[in-house]
């Protein structure tokens, strides 16, 4: 064997290659680099890059973006093992709580410029922020979106002279209504990978608010209040009425409810002759919309009611869902990062390409590309009893189970009472 | 002798006799087998690909048998917002993906081949043990690894970002992490292909004076091509087609994602554009696919055979 | 594309492929001289040891330290105290429906005969039968096509087959397509939980994918075996007057025995470690759930390490059977030798 004319040649090789290496491009002097991990992948990517190309324009600073669906697994990993991102941002703040929890998160009151922060936040945005309590903050909020819109098509309403309710009342006698010609009135689609449940649980979480009130909300975020108490308990079976006795106010009945994606949901509504007339989702469902059928149009063939209230002491009460930031690591560059991104200006960019809303109250309602967001972004800046997203709010295994039991509630309505002792169970150990 | 050939022996039956027929009826019989099991088999990659010439409303609202009949709606805007040079830079994915895949395979598949001749052929304390070990640890789920490895590299400067200002590769931890999960499941087969070959090769070549070394690197290699060639087909797919641990150890950064994390990153964060998925699938299976056919020339009959005779 | 990457990678890429052989084969060579200076009685005592040397490092690093330290860490809490096997009891309670017993039961009943029988079979039957035609190599190629598949893909091939339309309406998936056609009800395959909450149709649907994938690993295996059975037994057997079924039984079967055991093996730890399937298509919802989608969830969504340890444990005790029937093998095999 010639091994040691390979190994002559094989040392030769690695001293050719890390010569090519030094004598080639050398590193660019530059401001420096920010690493953003967020969930944003596909069109939503375009878009957040659309959002920092001023900021890199005007800094020099480069920006790595690095989307990452299994956000979960991959920030656990990395900063477990002392490699995180400097920011990341997450659909809500539960995953960013836990790492606030055990020290990882630089708090950020000297990081930004937080007069200015205090000054165009409303103050749950500025509370929700400051997860444990202390007066720093640790997340800042970028976009929102709302939740509990029912969306419904005029056309369908206008050719049988439905009204668009405003009372509870109202929806309860529509739904009736539809239901004695033959129709379901509902359509309902839970199945989402392995976030399967969350439409659900945006039903509960808007009766919960809006039937019991935020203190009660409040306490049931924070785990205190039981999930067996009487007013969760009201909140559930309020929504079996909705979905009728053995699920038969939805097309499809529970099969069609469990197996939907939930960006099909407004298939069936859509239909001719519609299958259903009513659906709720949070306002970025118009886009799965007009992707299924790019020749419906805004206002004229899909609009929105928001859920009318079920008590009149909690009238105006919204749940509301934001894309929270954490800083991981403190450099100029990240802090810099981190105020343009609570500015009006960076978070218009994404406003004007839809799908988003801003929380800034700077940001313009101009910007708004059509009626239907305005008016839900006038629903964010108005609202006086907005609430966040309570099981995105929560531990991530008491909201994986809060959804898990939505999914049995509508398999079997009747087996409500096991299915709540055993939310019970995982409460008691889920907030430790 | 191959079976082929051993069944192209003349039938010694009379035409139209019974027995004639009886082998025709079989012989047709087979071929029905086949390729009805094969159509069968082939249903969903097939509702695949012809969904992946549909529009996203058509898929959602017909199956994709529907789309075989008028009116056609036929389109390639799948494909090409999959190869879009724009929101992806597949360039740099595809050739990560190489730079992943071939060294995941063969470092691997080299220490495995050496370690598996060793434990079928070579006599050592606790060799049965430490076998049944290397098998157990197939068992073991790779998320258990991550924070203690990825922890051991960043302690010790193995990230893309260090390895890339050293001059040295920045996959260099990732290909470790993928050798060291793929050593078990490659030592098992080896070994126990080693093991299967007849002793009587051994002792004809001790008799002909030769050392371990001209066994090993003359004879058992040679032999164990087929064993080999599967190795590498199955050791490269799964790299290949692998996106967790890419994230973990070299992370998404276009300079160093594999192809993966491309496809992966064409839905967005709700899932919608799950109709790009299907031609992404289809494009990413080409290079496993031509893997897998330039190795079946290596699936042969007849290496062993005769070998021992003489 | 960045054209100075070609210039630096390649290189580097052409260093790995041939340089690590190179350096190993060389290391092996340079370890038999010194091996050759030793006596006689003394070279088959050290000889094995470079030879698993790298191998045993590699996997020591990569699998068995984090094993080990998972042990550890099961028998602990998430602060690091030591509490004895309350990790293991919060796993083992609520028997039948809590704890990890759903996981348990899917894995170990349903999964494992399942998936290995059906994979095992297929793989086999099909082996066999493509060995006698022409264009093997094209029907080979067919069913390996989904081996080339990644786990997303084949979530969503199989999501597209089992999609659900209520009864009366026109059906997007095939499998319903298929029932609609037959005057049957459409089934909603991954979330009916038939018979009774025992789920066992919707574990056979992910069972079916996740075998549907995997089946040309043993198919290209047991194929590999196949051709390498002497043509000289196979015509003895046929010319004494044996029917194919005979030859099949008393020839290739038994000859193919040991890479059965392998593939078996192989495809029995896979079963227990399922989780892509399950994970991309029903979250482990309507009674699916599995070990390892159990463990994924306790370490990253309950961040709770010990409870995950525990259950990973608890999936490699669960391999140990396999292990003593690959032992028993083994010493077979070395007796007849």
């Amino acid at each position: 064997m010639h091994s040691s004319s390979l190994v002559r040649a094989l040392v030769v090789a690695v001293a050719a290659v890390l010569t090519a290496v030094a004598c080639g491009t050398s590193s660019t002097a530059n401001a420096g680099t920010v690493h953003v991990i967020a969930v944003w992948s596909g069109a939503e990517q375009a878009s957040f890059m659309a959002v920092l190309k001023p900021f890199e324009d005007q800094t020099g600073i480069k920006v790595q973006y690095e989307a990452s669906r299994d956000e979960d697994a991959i920030l656990t990993t990395r900063v477990g093992a002392g490699n995180p991102p400097d920011l990341a941002a997450a659909p809500g703040p539960q995953l960013l709580t836990s790492f606030a929890k055990q020290g990882k998160v630089v708090a950020l009151n000297s990081a930004i410029d937080m007069n200015a922060y205090q000054a165009n936040y409303s103050k749950s945005w500025i509370d929700l922020g400051e997860p444990l309590k202390d007066g720093k903050l640790y997340q800042i909020y970028s976009w929102a979106a709302v939740k509990g819109l029912i969306w419904y098509n005029p056309k369908n309403f206008q050719a049988k002279g439905y009204n668009v309710p405003k009372s509870w009342d109202d929806l309860m006698a529509l739904q009736s209504q539809i239901k004695g010609t033959g129709t379901t009135p509902w359509c309902v689609a839970l199945e989402s990978g392995s976030a399967s449940g969350w439409p659900a649980s945006d039903w509960l979480k808007e009766i919960v608010l809006s039937q019991s009130g935020p203190d009660v909300y409040d306490k049931w975020v924070a785990g205190t209040q039981k999930w067996t108490s009487p007013e969760i308990k009201q909140a559930y079976t309020t929504w079996g009425q909705i979905l009728g006795t053995n699920d038969g106010n939805v097309y499809g009945g529970k099969q069609f409810m469990l197996a939907t994606n939930f960006g099909d949901v407004g298939t069936p509504m859509f239909a001719s002759p519609p299958k259903c007339y009513m659906l709720n989702q949070a306002s970025f469902i118009t886009s799965f919309f007009t992707k299924a059928n790019p020749a419906l149009q805004p206002s004229t063939d899909f609009n929105f009611f928001p859920l009318p209230d079920i008590n009149s002491q909690y009238a105006g009460a919204h749940v509301v869902a934001g894309d929270a930031f954490s800083m991981f690591k403190d450099t100029p560059q990240a802090r810099k990062l981190m105020q343009y991104l609570t500015t009006a200006a960076a978070q218009t960019i994404w406003v004007k390409r839809g799908g988003k809303i801003s929380p800034n109250k700077q940001t313009s309602l101009d910007a708004y590309p059509d009626v239907l967001s305005k008016e839900t972004a006038a629903i964010l800046v108005n609202t006086n009893i907005g609430r966040y997203d309570a099981t995105d709010n929560m531990p991530a295994d008491m909201k994986a189970a809060a959804w898990k039991s939505l999914l049995d509630f509508v398999s079997n309505q009747n087996n409500l009472d096991s299915i709540l002792a055993n939310l019970d169970k995982i409460q008691a150990t889920a907030y430790k | 002798m191959s079976v082929a050939a051993a069944r192209q022996v003349e039938s010694t039956a009379v035409r139209f006799s019974p027995k004639w027929i009886s082998e025709r009826l079989g012989r047709v019989g087979l071929h029905v087998a086949v390729i009805g099991l094969t159509l069968a088999w082939v249903v969903p990659t097939l509702g695949l690909l012809i969904s992946s010439f549909r529009p996203f409303a058509a898929i959602a609202t017909s199956g994709w048998w529907t789309a075989l009949a008028p009116p056609y709606q036929w389109t390639l805007d799948n494909y090409s917002q999959v190869l879009d040079p724009a929101t992806s830079n597949l360039g740099t994915a595809i050739f990560n993906s190489f730079m992943v895949a071939i060294p995941s395979t063969v470092i691997p598949v080299t220490i495995a081949a050496f370690a598996a001749y060793a434990f079928a052929w070579m006599k050592f304390p606790a060799r049965d043990w430490i076998f049944l070990a290397f098998v157990g640890l197939l068992a073991v789920p790779l998320q258990l690894t991550f924070i203690p490895i990825s922890k051991f590299f960043v302690d010790h400067g193995i990230v893309p970002d260090n390895l890339s200002s050293l001059g040295l590769p920045p996959w260099l931890g990732l290909w470790l992490a993928h050798a060291g999960y793929g050593l078990p499941f490659s030592t098992y087969l080896l070994a126990n292909f080693f093991r299967a070959l007849p002793s009587d090769l051994f002792e004809s070549a001790e008799i002909d004076g030769a050392g371990t070394l001209t066994v090993f690197f003359r004879i058992i290699l040679p032999l164990s091509v087929p064993a080999l060639a599967s190795l590498v087909i199955f050791q490269f797919l799964w790299v290949w087609n692998d996106l967790l641990v890419a994230l973990i150890y070299v992370g998404g950064a276009p300079e160093v994602a594999p192809l993966t994390v491309n496809l992966a990153n064409l839905t967005n964060s709700l899932g919608q554009g799950y109709q790009l998925l299907t031609a992404a699938a289809f494009f990413s299976m080409i290079v496993p696919l031509a893997v897998f056919l330039s190795l079946q020339r290596y699936f042969v009959r007849g290496i062993l055979a005769g070998s021992v005779k003489g | 594309m960045d054209f100075s990457v070609l210039l630096t990678d390649i290189p580097t890429l052409l260093v790995v492929v041939l340089g690590v052989p190179a350096v190993l084969a060389a290391y092996i060579v340079g370890g038999e001289f010194l091996v050759r200076r030793l006596p006689d009685a003394n070279r088959p005592q050290v000889r094995p040891w470079i030879w698993v040397g790298p191998a045993i490092f590699l996997v020591a690093a990569i699998l068995l330290i984090p094993a080990i330290s998972t042990a550890v860490q099961s028998v602990q809490d998430n602060q690091g105290n030591f509490v004895g096997l309350s990790n293991y009891a919060t796993q083992f309670s609520d028997f039948p429906n809590g704890g990890a017993w759903v996981a348990i039961r899917n894995n170990i009943i349903i999964w494992l005969i399942f998936y290995t029988l059906f994979t095992l079979a297929f793989g086999l039957v099909l082996a066999v039968l493509f060995d006698r035609v022409q264009y093997e190599t094209v029907v080979k190629s067919l069913i390996f096509m989904p081996m080339a598949i990644s786990s997303v893909a084949l979530g969503v091939i199989w999501k597209f087959m089992y999609w659900y339309q209520p009864a009366g309406s026109d059906q997007t998936g095939t499998m319903n397509a298929i029932v609609t056609f037959f005057r049957h009800d459409p089934v909603a395959w991954l979330q009916d939980q038939w018979p009774n909450g025992i789920a066992v149709l919707n574990n056979l649907a992910l069972i079916g994918a996740a075998t549907w994938g995997i089946t040309g690993f043993s198919m290209v295996i047991l194929s590999a075996a196949l051709k390498g059975i002497p043509g000289e037994l196979l015509e003895a057997a046929r010319v004494d007057g044996a029917g194919e079924l005979t030859v099949f039984r008393r020839v290739i079967f038994p000859l193919m025995m040991p890479t059965i055991v392998v593939v078996g093996t192989t495809l029995v730890i896979f079963a227990l470690k399922a989780f892509d399937v399950v994970y991309v298509m029903t979250n482990g919802n309507y009674n699916t759930d599995v070990l390892a989608f159990r463990m994924y969830n306790l370490l990253y969504l309950s961040h709770n390490p010990a409870g995950a340890s525990a259950v990973a444990i608890i999936l490699l005790v669960a391999v140990i059977p396999v292990l003593v029937f690959n032992l028993r093998q083994f010493r077979a095999v070395e007796a007849r030798r």
